[in-house]
């Protein structure tokens, strides 16, 4: 035999036996994304007996996760499902647990209060949940009882909805070159005005539709330094509500990390619209907004969907006022379950610190995602 | 045809240099799509090219003969090279096709589609006059302009083209619905439809009574300053602050008005708005 062909054999060999020592003695974690028992740890504590469930949670492992509660008999393993990753397609439907933590808050020899919180990995950001668990000795071990939030019933009825609706005939190839195509909708940027934050230079504002038909809108931001040279430019990417109806307003928020107030002269703004085909429904009602000081300063309410239809995805922006009405913030959060016909889903935007001082009011608006297109 | 302008470049940077007995007597100027001829002098026979925008000519031709174009032959305005080649002789020169004098077209641009009520000098309008070949026609010619807005209301001016261009400026006026913008020149015309819509909300005004245990919001018919209905789909803001919360929804105009309903909290200040617009407030007791 040449050296080849030794060295292949070898090759050959060594690959065989690493794939029965893999097999026979797998690693944890290789076993956990397998669908074995791997990182479980013995649920001899109640953080412990949490901390497997949440990497069941992790890893979808549904029927280990709901075998192992200890209330298991009060709901059904598609109700526990649900609870978790919603009853109809919204964020979670296209998220997964990146990691949980688990914390301990109240231990006694039989019973114990422990608070997992899931980190979830969403296409729009990370998105945290929190479930206090009560947690029960069996035996040698633990269980935790799931706190189910019990899905919310819409009582069959018909909802007649006759709100307008716009479609658009764009201009067509065989026209004239003189003829007009249809006028992109007129948006008025109402406040603007930089921020110096510790991450970089942010740029708050409202833009407003002032025209009588629909807007898709969104906002860009070139920096200009003191030789009125452009150094940096930055869209609003989300942080604004794209679809802006006849004098609806929303606020956008520009992010330039890195960049410093001092080095701007000035700042070019250039809104863009373009018209859209949309709808003026669902309506949704922003319900008990509160503005609650720091520490942990937030905006928290309710959205109530006053439409018929089911909004999968919703999109909460704040804007935050000072005494004098300038706006010194603009924050969001989408809400992570599909808003049922009026059916409250909370929702809490956070504030920082050192400007929630300065919050003297809030505006809110919801931007909303139907499946099947944008509403 | 680029190797062949190329060719006719090339034969006429030759051409002064093999000139010898041939000549060309052209016309100083052909009106597009007429009818045109040339004359050469020499014996023999000959190739005749000749070259402009968008337009390559090659006629075998018998020296010292009358060469005719019929009608419709040049038609692109511009300036025209002429190459003659043939039995040891060349000759070149030069003619302008012009635009014929009658308007046959015009494009005419006004902008905006859409525009508020009420707004001085918000309508321009442009025409660039063609011939019957569409070449922008240069001579000074005059165009009316007429605006008819809904209210039959005419406004109208007569520009001249300035190197077959001509624009002018239009108000909107007060009144909603759809102007008629005619541009004319002769018997050619050219007509754009204006919507004139309603302008901002004006004396917004909310009313409020119980319904239940909520409230029932709902505005007069929303109206612009000039009277006009502002249309369905309009956005409301209605706003209720009670005990340091809030609680806001935006509503679509639907038949003229807003209506919701939103719960009902004692000494409650509601407010309405409408983009940069305030209503009234109320201040509910109940």
């Amino acid at each position: 035999m040449n050296k080849g062909g030794l060295l292949a054999g070898m090759l050959g060999a060594a690959t065989i036996g690493l794939v029965v020592i893999g097999t026979v003695w797998p690693v944890s974690s290789a076993r956990a994304y397998a669908g074995g028992q791997g990182l479980l740890r013995s649920s001899s504590t109640p953080e412990a007996a949490v901390q497997n469930l949440g990497d069941q949670i992790r890893a979808q492992a549904w029927q280990r996760a709901y075998e192992s509660l200890a209330n298991k008999a009060q709901f059904t393993e598609p109700e526990f499902v649900g609870d978790l990753m919603g009853y109809y397609p919204n964020l979670r439907t296209y998220s997964g647990v990146d990691h949980v933590e688990v914390f301990p808050l109240h231990a006694s020899d039989n019973d114990a209060e422990v608070q997992l919180k899931l980190y979830w990995s969403t296409v729009v950001g990370p998105s945290v949940s929190t479930r206090d668990l009560h947690v029960v000795r069996d035996g040698d071990h633990w269980v935790a009882e799931w706190p189910i939030v019990k899905r919310p019933v819409v009582p069959p009825q018909v909802i007649p909805v006759n709100y307008l609706r716009w479609d658009v005939i764009y201009r067509g190839p065989g026209d004239d070159w003189g003829t007009q195509d249809v006028e992109s909708p007129h948006v008025r940027i109402v406040d603007m005005h930089p921020v110096q934050r510790a991450e970089g230079l942010v740029i708050l504002g409202e833009l407003l539709n002032e025209d009588v038909v629909p807007a898709y809108v969104s906002v860009t931001a070139t920096l200009l330094g003191k030789d009125q040279t452009p150094f940096a430019t930055e869209g609003s990417f989300d942080k604004i509500s794209h679809l802006l109806l006849p004098k609806q307003v929303t606020p956008f928020l520009i992010q330039f990390p890195g960049a410093s107030l001092s080095d701007v002269q000035s700042v070019r703004m250039t809104p863009f619209s373009t018209l859209v085909p949309a709808s003026a429904d669902p309506v949704i009602e922003i319900d008990n907004e509160h503005l609650n000081p720091a520490p942990g300063a937030s905006l928290t309410g309710q959205l109530i969907n006053q439409s018929g239809q089911v909004v999968n995805v919703a999109h909460v922006l704040g804007t935050f006022y000072d005494s004098t009405g300038h706006v010194v913030w603009i924050a969001d959060q989408y809400v992570d379950s599909a808003l049922l016909p009026q059916t409250p889903v909370p929702f809490e935007i956070h504030i920082p610190e050192d400007l929630a001082r300065k919050v003297s009011s809030e505006r809110t608006v919801v931007a909303s995602y139907t499946a099947g297109g944008v509403s | 045809m680029r190797a062949v302008a190329a060719f006719l470049l090339m034969i006429g940077v030759a051409a002064p240099v093999c000139a010898q007995s041939s000549e060309l007597m052209l016309p100083a100027k052909v009106e597009a799509g007429a009818a045109f001829s040339i004359q050469s002098t020499g014996t023999g026979k000959g190739t005749l090219y000749i070259a402009g925008l968008g337009q390559v000519l090659k006629r075998d031709v018998q020296l010292g003969e009358t060469t005719w174009f019929p009608a419709g032959t040049l038609y692109n305005a511009g300036h025209y090279a002429v190459f003659l080649a043939g039995n040891g002789s060349a000759a070149s020169g030069a003619f302008d096709v012009v635009p014929v004098s009658q308007p046959a077209d015009l494009s005419f641009l006004a902008r905006p589609s859409r525009l508020a009520v009420g707004l001085h000098d918000g309508i321009t309008g442009a025409v660039f006059l063609f011939d019957a070949y569409k070449n922008l026609i240069p001579v000074s010619m005059p165009i009316e302009f007429r605006l008819t807005s809904p209210s039959s209301e005419t406004q109208s001016s007569t520009v001249v083209t300035h190197n077959g261009a001509a624009w002018t400026v239009m108000d909107s006026t007060a009144k909603q619905g759809t102007d008629k913008f005619v541009a004319s020149s002769g018997a050619i015309s050219s007509t754009r439809i204006i919507g004139q819509v309603p302008g901002d909300p004006c004396g917004l005004k909310m009313s409020a009574k119980p319904a239940g245990r909520q409230i029932q919001l709902q505005t007069d018919p929303v109206r612009d300053c000039s009277g006009n209905a502002v249309p369905d789909g309009t956005i409301v803001t209605f706003t209720e602050a009670y005990n340091g919360a809030q609680s806001t929804v935006d509503v679509p105009l639907k038949r003229g008005i807003a209506q919701v309903e939103m719960p009902a909290h004692a000494d409650a200040t509601i407010t309405v708005a409408s983009g940069v617009i305030l209503g009234n407030q109320i201040r509910w007791e109940k």
